[in-house]
Parts: C-alpha cells; structure tokens; sequence
C-alpha cells in the first residue's frame, strides 16, 4: 500500500476499478500516513468525516459501475485558503482559526463532482504571505527531505502543507495558490510537480485573494501526468469569476513519454535569471538540463529579459497594496475574530485586526495603504503598474524569439529553518520569489519540475514558462524532462 | 465624488433672469451630487434582491456581507439602466469603463471599500436644461442649463442603527445599485437645485431606470454650496448630504447660503465641511469629521475587468448603447415643447403639467375628447388642484380621469353648464361620485339655466327685490349694475348662463 501511494493516480484509479482497493481503504490509507507523517505538520485539519462521507459515495459509483471520471476515488488535499463548506478554512490565521465557510471555492466543487475524496486542509504562511510555511498559528511545516528530529530544512511556501502532503504521499494531488510562486517554490523545494496555470484559466472563486489579479490556483501532484488530470478537472470558465476566460477549455490530453519529442522546440535561457544569488548545483542543473534538451533536438538559446531585476520590487508594491484592500473587510463585524471591546467601533475594529493578524499581514496592510494614499499613488502604485506591464512585454518579446523559457524555480535547494528565519519575511520573499513572480506578473502559466537531488540530498528544480494557454506544450516538456531525468522521490 | 470649484460657470443666459444675487453683495454658487438607486430586480454585483423594506439582512448575500473568497459579478441590467440615464442626459457614454475601490471602515460598508468608479466612470459630460418655476416665487420661469460631470455606478452601503449600549447593522442595502450623477457648479439657489431635480425625477421616471421615492431613499442629494462677491473668486464650500425631499433641497440650500452670508458678514470664516439637513428644524448642522482630510485610496478593482460597451462601430460589449438608445421615450422636455405647439398651451402651463404626472396624464387623455386645450389645461391646473388641495387630498389617491375633464369641457363649450358648476361636478367626481359628469348634472338639477324667459323671471325678481339698488342705478350711479349681476347669480346658485345675463337686466332696467 505505501508503495501505492507514492504511486500516480492513474495506477491508484485502475486498483479502485478493479476493486483491488475501494475509495474507503485507499483514504484510510492517506490519512495512516497522515499521521505518521505528523511531525511534518502538513495538515491543519484532516477532514476524515467529510472524506469518508465522500469515499462511501465513490464506493457506490464503483459498484454500479458509474465511476467513469478519473479521479473517481482519489484522495486529495486542499491548501487552508479554499474555501470548504461545513469545514473550517482558516488561512493559518487567528482571523479566521473559527471560520466555517457556508459554501465551495469552485475548484473543490469541480474536485468533489469529479469524485475526488478529501483527505484535509494543507498549512500554509497566514493568508499565504510567505515563502516557508513557518508563519502559520499553527506551526511551520516541516520539509520531509533531509529531516532529522532536531533540524529541518524548510517545505518552501505558502503551499507548503500541500507540497509536503504530496511528497510523503498522503495524497496524490494538492491544490495550492500561487501568487509570486507560492505553490511552485514549495514543489520546487519538495521535490514536485507545481503547476501555476495561466491567469483567468482557473477560477478563484472561494480563493481567499491575497492578490487578486495575480493569484492562481495551483495544482501540485508527483508526476506531470497526474497535474494534468486535475488541470483538466478545474479548469475552464466560471461564471462566478469575471476575470475567467470565456473561451471554452479543452482538455489537455499527453502522448506517451515515449512519444515526446523536442525536436525543433525553441527553448529560451533568459540570461537575467542568473542572479548573483544563484546556488551553483542549481545553475548546474539548469545548464545541464539545457544541454540535454539541446542534445534532444531542441533550439536552445540565451534571451534576454531586461526588466526582471525591476520585478520583485513592483512585485512586492502591488502585492502590499491589494494586501490592504483585500484585508479591509476583516473588521470583526460579519465574521471571523472579533475582540471583546466594546468602547467604539473604531477601537473594535483596531484591537480585532491587530490580534487576528501576524505581524507580517499588519505590516503588508500598513505599507500598501501607504502606497495607495492620494499622494503616493502615481509614484508608487502606477509606476509599478507601468513596470509590471514593460515585464509583461519582456515575455512578449521573448515569444518572438522562443516557445518556452527554462529558468531555475528557486535560487538554492531548502534552507534550514534556522537559516530561513536569520532573514525577515520580507527579505525572504523579495530573494525566494525572484523566479517565479514575473510569470505571475505577466499572467503566463508556469511549472516547476523536480529534476535530482543536490549533493546534501535536497531536490533541485528547474521552472518552465510559457506564452498565455500555453499549459499544454510546458506540460508536454515537462513530462519529456521527467522522463529523462527520473527524479526519485521521497522514500 | 470629486466637485470641482475651478471649472467656469459657463450657462446659457438666454432666458434667465440674471437676478440671482442673493443680496447686493453676495452671490452663491451651487453644485449637486445625485445619488439614484437603479431599479432592479437583484443588486449591482450580486444575485440577491433589490427590493425596499425587506426583512433585516434579508437581502443579503454571501458576497453582500463580504464573505472572504467571494467576487463581483456585474449585474447587466444595471448596466444598462445607468446608460440609458447617461442618453437620457446628453452624456457621452464610454466605450470602456472601469471600477475602483474606494476605502473607508464603516460598519455598513463590509469589505472595508465600496466599490466605484472613480477614474472612467460610465458616462462623461452631459447637461441638463430646465425650467425654474416656483409659482409664487417666480413670475415666469426660465431656463437653466446645468452641466453633468459624470455618471458612475457604485455600490450602495448598508445601513447603521444605533441603539444607546449597541450598534446593529442592516446590510439590505449593501451592494445595491446606485448612480451617482455629478453635476457641475452650475446652480445659483435652491429653487434651481430643485427644479433641476424635479426634473430629473420626471426624467428618471420616464425611463424607468429609478423610482425616485426620495421617502425610501431611492435619490438622494448632496448640495455644494458657497458664496463669493462678485468678480472675487469662489467661496469655500460645505456639503449638505443626503436631502430626501425635493423641497428640502430648496430649504436647504436656502438655509446654508444665509448661514454663510451671516457667518461672513460676522467677520466669520467658512470651513469646508459636511453637514446635514435636518427637516423638522429646517437647519443645516455640521455633521461627524470623518469626511475631514479622509484619503479614500482608491485602487482599480482587480476582480472586475474593464466594461465594454457596444456603441457605434464598436460592436462588441456588454450592452447595445444604440438598442439602448431607442428605447427611451419622450422626455420632459419635449412633452413641453409638445404641449405647447400642439396645444396652444403657455409654458407655465406646459410646466406645470409635466411636473405633475398625473394631471399630464389626464391631459392627455382628455384632449382626445375634447379640443378645447385651453379649457382643459385651466381646468386641470387651476380647478382641479384647488379642490384637491382645499379637500386635503393626494391626487394620486383620486379615482377620476381625463374623460370625466373633456366631458366637462364639451358641457361648457355646450352651454350646458357653466365654470362654476363645473368646480361643484369635480368636486363630487373627485370625492366618490363615479356617475358621469351629466348624470352627475342630472341627479343634482344643475343645467345651466339659457332660456332667456326664465332669465327674465328671475332678474325681474332681483330688480323688484333691490329697488333701492335700482333708484341708484337709474340716478347715474352705474357701477351697482355689477352688484345686480351678483345677486342673480347668488340666486340662481351659480346655475344661471351669465353670459346672457347683463343684456336681459339692462333691458328690463330701462323699461324701468
């Protein structure tokens, strides 16, 4: 059975089908290892009645032979910022440690028609600001590679539950969100699959937003395969969503890695991607893994992106300003913590906001309001609007010249914790991010793919981006990459 | 949002009595923010119910009461209401337009901002022209053209009640759609502020994108107001917000630029501020300083992409602002041009019945039985309303209609009756009397009385019973001939055709 979970979902299904397994054996199995994965903190909640409630129901399709969908069966995790209903969806925040959400973020919705069996909600950096999973009221997660019971390295955030909930195989697909990278620097430090699909694809309905024009649902799964399924589960137009593409989505169907080929795929390196803060191992992979593709078939050839550098800092304004916005709505009032003060309105919602949100979330709020007054508008939040549409163009600009782009995901493998948090968290995203925000930036979709483990025995991953909807050409180079290089994965 | 001092009054003069200083040595200036609730069936952004005088927090949805994860969704209809108004006030509707946020923590405005449109708004420069006449105050109406800045659909916010140990919060409102006119400071005083008003309530009406029931809250205006001497710069301005009645817009303007002139003249200074109109006192006070300095940090709203209209050669949108466009009936000021060109009426007359629905209605109606418009319009305006008014009624609540006013006409014009027994016939009809007006002559004997025997009779009963009257008429005094005139037609309970009436007597007075 172990085996099996770490196996893919089509091997999971084709067990369920053949009634080596039911749903219901299959779950308890994920949340067994759950548990003993414990000390890694992946969950915030384990929501084993709702799942067993949703096994039982698969069982019943099982047996009248109407599990025709292919993730009939498969358990699977959701980060703690979607919302669930009748489950608790907390953010990893006092804000909302109480919040019962009364209706489904529309991915999970389109999960559970699929038949899909949740094993519980994933931790996460309150409100997914962050880029370690340590800033949760709940703990931090805990990174399964390289664990030893009295040092860890980081699972890599916000997603980071997700992605390590993933790789112990406590499920066999995660969603996670992703904003500057929150579920591709976990998968990348986790050793899996993170998909971050172009904007407008997926819907973010029931998303609870950190920055609205920039936040995905991610998906994080062990083999591209199994990111596509779930892709083609919650992908495509939400009526609920006005920032939804209307166009009608088609299901990404991959040939069999024996039938991939590169041949002529022109591939981009984006030279400003090599920063000074790149690890060595990792520029090493990345040169390695272009040489490869080269070797392949493939048109590889150095671009240049100019404006990356300007990125992150842009990055960070618009995100703190949406911060502060979106957070405005937690006052206490309709929902969520509210303080026992009852001297005014102003001092009731001060004293509830200043005790439901960490440091963190309170500073993101008074940075971007700083940024968002009258008279800083135009120098801080236009301008970096203006950047954020010359990075837009650097994409553009590169689509001219290549198909695909091949960056590192991450600078370096997992730091340790005690590493990790030597910096603040705003000094960590601004270096954690670099790679993966522009793609956010520009909308585009992008994966991170595991490719070996770093001589400490940490995975290194590597980052495909592509134009707009282009999810199934950097899917089918990723399966081609994961072919190749056969990254292990957690034993 | 934003009233801009700085732009140049630039009205039409034509017909306006260029008299609107309020004293020899100040001059006021007026601006107003609009306020209009769409009627709709289901809010601006979300599915739940528009509707008045729900239950509390009824009308709420997950996404009304700022459940985190939730995301607008544009209501087309609102849409399409808010461009109708734009036509309908020569505005230039916007080929793409956009939302922002607009942030302030108020306990009724639960995500913390509302969501606006601050920077391309809807529909920009419009204008509207109309008549300012205030019978009693003014001798003849003129004519005032007041700029429109813009057109904006925003969120409305919930509402506050406030108990002495508690606060609750009724989030009916919350979300419901608005548009918010903003006019430019083209207005001089508060009889203009409210005909422009009234004005716009006819409009809104007749397009049916309000219902403008100021009681419910459905239009609800902000007056700027300040006061200058002439060739000086403009004053400093206060905001009097929220007035719910169309003479409270004219009281409280009235009020604040008196305040002002008095503050200044007192070696005072005025302080930009907000303050509210209270009606029972007929005051402006200054209201809570929350407004003072408050930087809204506006933000686009990143969850609602840009709004595209169909217009012209632009094919592709939301909505068809040319389909759009046919659909908007005659407005106000074309049923006064109608009015009068078709009618022969005079534009006081036309104005009045424009401002009054009802009576145009039955204007209407009425002129297709009968031809007599003038007739008509004067029985409306002058007797009608007089009735009404003297029976303590609402003409909304009166069961009569233009057919009974060209059958009373036709009476007239037929001698059958004359204008005092047509005030008795509107008298019984308005107060439940559903027979016709000729039954209703019928059953109460009141045919006018023509046939000149019986006038005879009866003036040579006056005569015979005034001849101290008669001995002075005879010694030169001819003046009490009037005097004479009134007794017959005392006597005849106004019945008799007095038309007929002065040649009979003189000649029964010199046989004499």
């Amino acid at each position: 059975m172990d085996k099996l979970l770490l196996s893919n979902i089509r091997n999971a299904r084709k067990l369920l089908h053949e009634n080596y397994i039911t749903p219901k054996d299959l779950l308890n199995s994920c949340l067994t290892q759950a548990k003993d994965t414990n000390h890694l903190n992946a969950y915030i909640t384990l929501t084993e009645d709702e799942g067993n409630k949703q096994a039982k129901q698969s069982l019943e399709r099982y047996q009248k032979k109407e599990a025709t969908s292919k993730l009939d069966g498969i358990p699977i995790a959701i980060k703690d910022n979607f919302c669930t209903a009748n489950i608790k969806t907390t953010c990893a925040s006092k804000m909302l440690e109480n919040f019962v959400p009364t209706y489904n973020a529309t991915v999970y919705e389109k999960l559970l028609n699929a038949g899909a069996v949740l094993v519980g909600k994933t931790n996460l950096d309150q409100f997914a600001m962050g880029s370690g999973t340590i800033d949760s009221i709940y703990d931090s997660t805990k990174n399964a590679w390289g664990y030893t019971e009295d040092d860890y390295y980081i699972a890599g955030g916000s997603s980071g539950g997700s992605a390590v909930a993933v790789a112990t195989g406590s499920c066999f697909a995660a969603l996670g969100s992703d904003t500057g990278g929150s579920t591709r620097n976990p998968a990348s430090y986790c050793g899996v699959v993170g998909l971050k699909p172009t904007y407008g694809l997926v819907s973010r309905l029931g998303l609870i937003p950190l920055v609205n024009s920039m936040d995905v649902p991610g998906i994080l799964t062990r083999t591209v395969d199994d990111c596509v399924l779930i892709l083609n589960t919650i992908a495509g137009h939400d009526p609920k969503d006005s920032t939804t593409l209307t166009k009608p989505y088609k299901e990404i169907l991959l040939p069999s890695s024996g039938k991939l080929s590169v041949k002529g795929l022109k591939i981009g390196i984006p030279k400003e991607y090599h920063c000074k803060n790149l690890d060595k191992e990792v520029l090493d992979t990345w040169n390695d893994v272009a040489k490869l593709l080269d070797e392949n078939g493939a048109v590889v050839k150095e671009i240049s992106m100019v404006n990356t550098e300007h990125s992150i800092v842009c990055y960070s304004i618009l995100n703190q300003c949406e911060v502060a916005s979106n957070m405005a709505r937690y006052d206490g009032i309709e929902f969520g913590l509210r303080a026992d003060e009852n001297s005014s309105t102003e001092k009731l919602y001060a004293t509830s906001r200043s005790h439901g949100f960490n440091e963190v979330v309170r500073n993101r709020i008074l940075t971007g309001n700083y940024f968002l007054l009258t008279k800083n508008y135009e120098k801080y939040f236009n301008q970096a609007l203006k950047v954020r549409r010359l990075i837009s163009n650097d994409f553009y600009k590169a689509w001219e010249d290549v198909q695909v782009l091949l960056t590192p995901t991450t600078l370096s493998t997992a730091p340790k914790y005690k590493d990790f948090v030597k910096k603040t968290n705003r000094d960590q995203c601004a270096m954690q991010d670099f790679c993966t925000q522009p793609a956010n930036m520009a909308g585009v979709p992008a994966i991170s793919i595991p490719i070996k483990l770093s001589k400490k025995g940490l995975p290194i991953s590597l980052q495909i981006m592509g134009r707009n909807l282009s999810e199934p050409m950097i899917l089918a180079l990723a399966k081609y990459i994961e072919n190749i290089v056969k990254f292990p994965g957690v034993k | 949002m934003y009233w801009i001092h700085l732009i140049k009054r630039n009205i039409v003069y034509s017909n306006r009595q260029y008299s609107k200083q309020v004293s020899n040595k100040w001059k006021s200036v007026v601006g107003l923010e609009v306020h209009a609730q769409i009627s709709s069936n289901s809010k601006l952004f979300s599915g739940s119910s528009n509707e008045f005088a729900s239950p509390v927090n009824n009308n709420v949805s997950l996404f009304d009461c700022s459940i985190p994860g939730t995301l607008p969704v544009l209501n087309k209809k609102c849409v399409e209401a808010g461009i109708k108004t734009a036509i309908a006030l020569n505005c230039k509707v916007s080929p793409v337009s956009m939302f922002d946020r607009k942030h302030y923590f108020y306990a009724d405005i639960p995500a913390g901002y509302q969501i606006t449109q601050q920077r391309a708004p809807l529909a920009l420069e419009g204008n509207l022209e109309f008549q300012v006449f205030t019978p009693g105050i003014h001798k003849k109406p003129y004519t005032v053209n007041a700029k429109i800045k813009q057109i904006q659909l925003e969120q409305d916010s919930g509402k506050s009640l406030h108990e002495d140990d508690r606060s609750l919060v009724d989030l009916n409102r919350a979300g419901a759609p608005l548009m918010e006119l903003v006019f430019d400071p083209d207005l001089s005083d508060g009889e203009e502020a409210a005909a422009l008003i009234k004005e716009l309530v006819i409009i809104l009406q007749r397009i049916g994108t309000c219902s403008c029931k100021m009681e419910e809250g459905a239009l609800r205006v902000d007056a700027n107001i300040s006061i200058h001497k002439p060739g000086e710069p403009l004053g400093v301005r206060t905001e009097v917000k929220n007035i719910g009645s169309i003479r409270g817009v004219a009281g409280a303007i009235k009020y604040e630029i008196k305040r002002q002139i008095k503050v200044l003249e007192s070696g005072g200074r005025i302080v930009n501020e907000t303050r509210a109109w209270e009606a029972t006192s007929k005051t402006t006070l200054p209201m809570r300083d929350k407004e003072q300095q408050q930087d809204y940090r506006y933000m686009p709203e990143p969850n609602l992409p840009p709004l595209h209209v169909a217009i012209g050669p632009i094919k592709n949108g939301c909505v068809n602002v040319d389909e759009i466009e046919k659909q908007i009936p005659e407005l106000p000021s074309g049923t006064r041009t109608r009015l009068i060109d078709d009618f022969g009426l005079q534009l006081q007359q036309s104005i009045i019945l424009v401002n009054n629905p009802i009576l145009l209605n039955m204007f209407e109606e009425a002129v297709k039985g009968s031809t007599n418009y003038q007739l008509l319009a004067n029985l409306l305006i002058n007797e009608l309303l007089t009735i009404v008014n003297k029976n303590n009624m609402d003409l909304e609540n009166i069961l009569v209609d233009g057919k009974t006013f060209s059958e009373i006409a036709s009476l007239i014009n037929d001698n059958q009756i004359n204008k005092n027994t047509a005030k008795l016939i509107i008298n019984e009809v308005i107060t439940g009397d559903l027979k016709s007006p000729a039954e209703i002559i019928e059953k109460n004997n009141w045919i006018q009385i023509s046939d000149v025997a019986q006038i005879e009779k009866i003036c040579t009963n006056i005569l015979n019973e005034n001849k101290d009257i008669v001995e002075q008429y005879k010694k030169g005094k001819t003046k009490v001939f009037n005097s004479l005139m009134g007794k017959v037609a005392n006597n005849s309970k106004q019945m008799i055709n007095m038309a007929l009436v002065p040649e009979i007597m003189k000649k029964l007075l010199s046989k004499m």
